[in-house]
């Protein structure tokens, strides 16, 4: 079988990040706390293959830290989603019909009138900033995009033969949920699982630009594009180096779920709002 | 039809109901007596009860609750803990800035997606149609607030255009006004300009593919007049379900763009409120917001209930 272009490039671009990311924890080029203010704002050059920022702290090492905090926040806001979403889901479709299920589906309608940056400012206002705020925020943001989602392809199995068949051999509904439609559906729950991630990383680099996600002296790449602001006249590279990798890395992400659609199933749909 | 709007005003009112009790109880969760905050630790006790009368927090949280919301429905957002004046007056100082960008941005949104869309499903698989997708590939990755930085760069700082920004008010005239408001708008407006183009093609796309279309062409329109008379107007009814939703993230997302470019609109509203631990006018801002979006999609489900009979029955 060949495997779709955006697949391979996407996934290349991933690893990329990915494996930056776990390079991090045993070793960056520079260590980012170590401040050195007469090597500040260098450009790219062979000593700091990124350039310096206004602190003469390592560019590159700095992305490297940063990939960790976004994967991080991303991926556990996806878990959340999909960890509260996927049952809430399948629980709506198989009592189809049901006040249960009326009281799903209006909750989710209700979740979605808050935009995950007005998710964010609440907690915020509440508890103080931090990563901890992002995960919540983007994860509450996720489960009806992830409930929505499950339940529309799980109805479209229950009128399936086989699940009828199940059910005439006396699975319970929850059962046969668990057995026969999850695995059905997870295909194009892996799919917007990586749109999802995409989604989060983009909305963590939002809310630590703005101070409402991670905090010093954790580096993320939304904070490092607040600190560049008023030097990227002077010093463009610090502005252009942690915006290209968000760029990238939400790229990779999008072409390796659209990779994966067409590997998986060329049918299914991925919801990209 | 009645029926229908009924149903969904019915269920408009709940939702406003719901989520401004959801609202209530997260801030009503917060530590801490934001009458000791504001006097300060040498506060004396009596003064510290004077300021909570005075604000309104020795009612009970149901008393607060009713109050706030009776108090919204007559316009009345309550006064500020940190300014002392009426939230309502500061909301609406800010909105004149905030809803216009957000306007402003959907249309650009609009401007840009529907030629796009049309043209890359008019030339799907050719070159054109490979370049639109590329591009908006490229336009659902790129951080808004990033972009923006960008856009500050090259038309404040280098071309010295438009400034880099601050807001002069709609008092001096139109244009000053919207001079301020056309890069942040731009910069708001790209990355949801790519989802919405894709959306457009892919609708268009299955409209396509329709029995009506094939009769289009049958009767002697050529594909060209097929897509334009028959399957652009079909494929906006997905197309405009995403621009009700889309009009939520201009908003939010404004708020973001707003820290960038200096507006004085709803975003630094709420993080100056946060700051200041002036929960009354987080509360308030944050509802207006939600209202705005539940409103907005009300508005987009009756609109095409109107537009398409079958979807009235469905719920």
């Amino acid at each position: 079988m060949r495997l779709p272009r955006s697949l391979i490039l996407g996934a290349l671009l991933t690893a990329l990040f990915l494996g930056g990311a776990l390079l991090s924890f045993l070793w960056t080029p520079y260590d980012i706390e170590l401040l050195s203010i007469p090597s500040r704002l260098q450009p790219p050059g062979a000593a700091h293959w990124l350039g310096t920022d206004q602190l003469g702290r390592d560019i590159l090492s700095m992305i490297m830290m940063g990939a960790r905090t976004s994967i991080a926040v991303a991926l556990l806001a996806v878990g959340i989603g999909m960890g509260l979403g996927i049952p809430l889901g399948l629980t709506a479709a198989a009592r189809r019909g049901s006040l249960l299920d009326e009281v799903i589906m209006r909750g989710n309608d209700l979740i979605f009138a808050f935009p995950s940056l007005v998710i964010a400012i609440l907690i915020t206002a509440v508890f103080g900033a931090g990563a901890m705020n992002a995960i919540i925020a983007i994860g509450i943001f996720n489960i009806p995009v992830f409930a929505r989602l499950t339940r529309g392809a799980a109805l479209s199995y229950w009128s399936r033969d086989f699940i009828l068949a199940a059910r005439v051999a006396g699975k319970s509904p929850a059962r046969i949920s668990v057995e026969h439609i999850l695995p059905n559906i997870a295909n194009l729950m892996i799919v917007q699982g990586t749109i999802q991630f995409s989604l989060g990383i983009l909305a963590e680099a939002a809310l630590s630009y703005i101070g409402l996600g991670a905090q010093p002296p954790t580096a993320s790449w939304g904070r490092m594009l607040a600190d560049a602001q008023t030097l990227a006249s002077i010093a463009p590279h610090v502005a252009l180096v942690p915006g290209l990798a968000i760029v990238l890395m939400v790229l990779g992400l999008n072409l390796m779920g659209d990779g994966l659609r067409d590997l998986l199933d060329p049918r299914i749909r991925v919801d990209r709002t | 039809m009645i029926r229908y709007t009924i149903g969904r005003v019915t269920s408009l009112f709940l939702s406003l109901v719901v989520a401004s009790m959801v609202i209530f109880a997260v801030v009503e969760v917060v530590p801490g007596d934001p009458a000791a905050y504001m006097l300060g630790v040498n506060a004396r006790p009596d003064t510290i009860a004077a300021l909570r009368t005075e604000l309104g927090l020795d009612m009970s949280p149901p008393e607060r609750y009713l109050s706030w919301t009776s108090g919204m429905l007559r316009g009345d957002f309550g006064t500020s803990y940190t300014y002392r004046t009426p939230v309502t007056r500061m909301i609406l100082d800010r909105i004149v800035v905030s809803l216009p960008l957000a306007i402003l941005a959907l249309a650009l949104t609009v401007a840009i997606a529907f030629p796009a869309g049309i043209y890359a499903a008019s030339r799907r698989g050719k070159l054109g149609d490979m370049g639109v997708m590329g591009a908006t590939q490229l336009g659902v990755a790129v951080p808004n607030f990033w972009f923006a930085m960008i856009l500050v760069l090259i038309f404040a700082v280098k071309l010295r255009w438009v400034s880099a920004g601050g807001f002069p008010g709609w008092g001096n005239g139109v244009w000053p006004g919207l001079k301020a408001l056309i890069l942040p708008a731009i910069a708001l407006a790209l990355p949801q300009a790519a989802i919405l183009a894709r959306v457009m093609r892919s609708s268009l796309l299955d409209m396509l593919g329709e029995d009506f279309i094939r009769t289009a062409r049958a009767k002697g329109l050529t594909r060209r007049q097929a897509l334009w008379r028959h399957a652009v107007r079909n494929a906006l009814i997905p197309v405009l379900t995403i621009i009700g939703l889309q009009f939520s993230f201009l908003l939010a997302g404004g708020i973001v763009i707003e820290q960038i470019f200096f507006l004085p609109g709803l975003g630094r509203l709420i993080f100056q409120a946060i700051s200041a631990r002036d929960l009354i006018v987080v509360e308030s801002v944050v509802m207006l917001l939600v209202a705005l979006v539940i409103i907005v999609n009300f508005a987009v489900d009756l609109a095409y209930a109107a537009v398409d009979p079958r979807l009235r029955v469905r719920a």
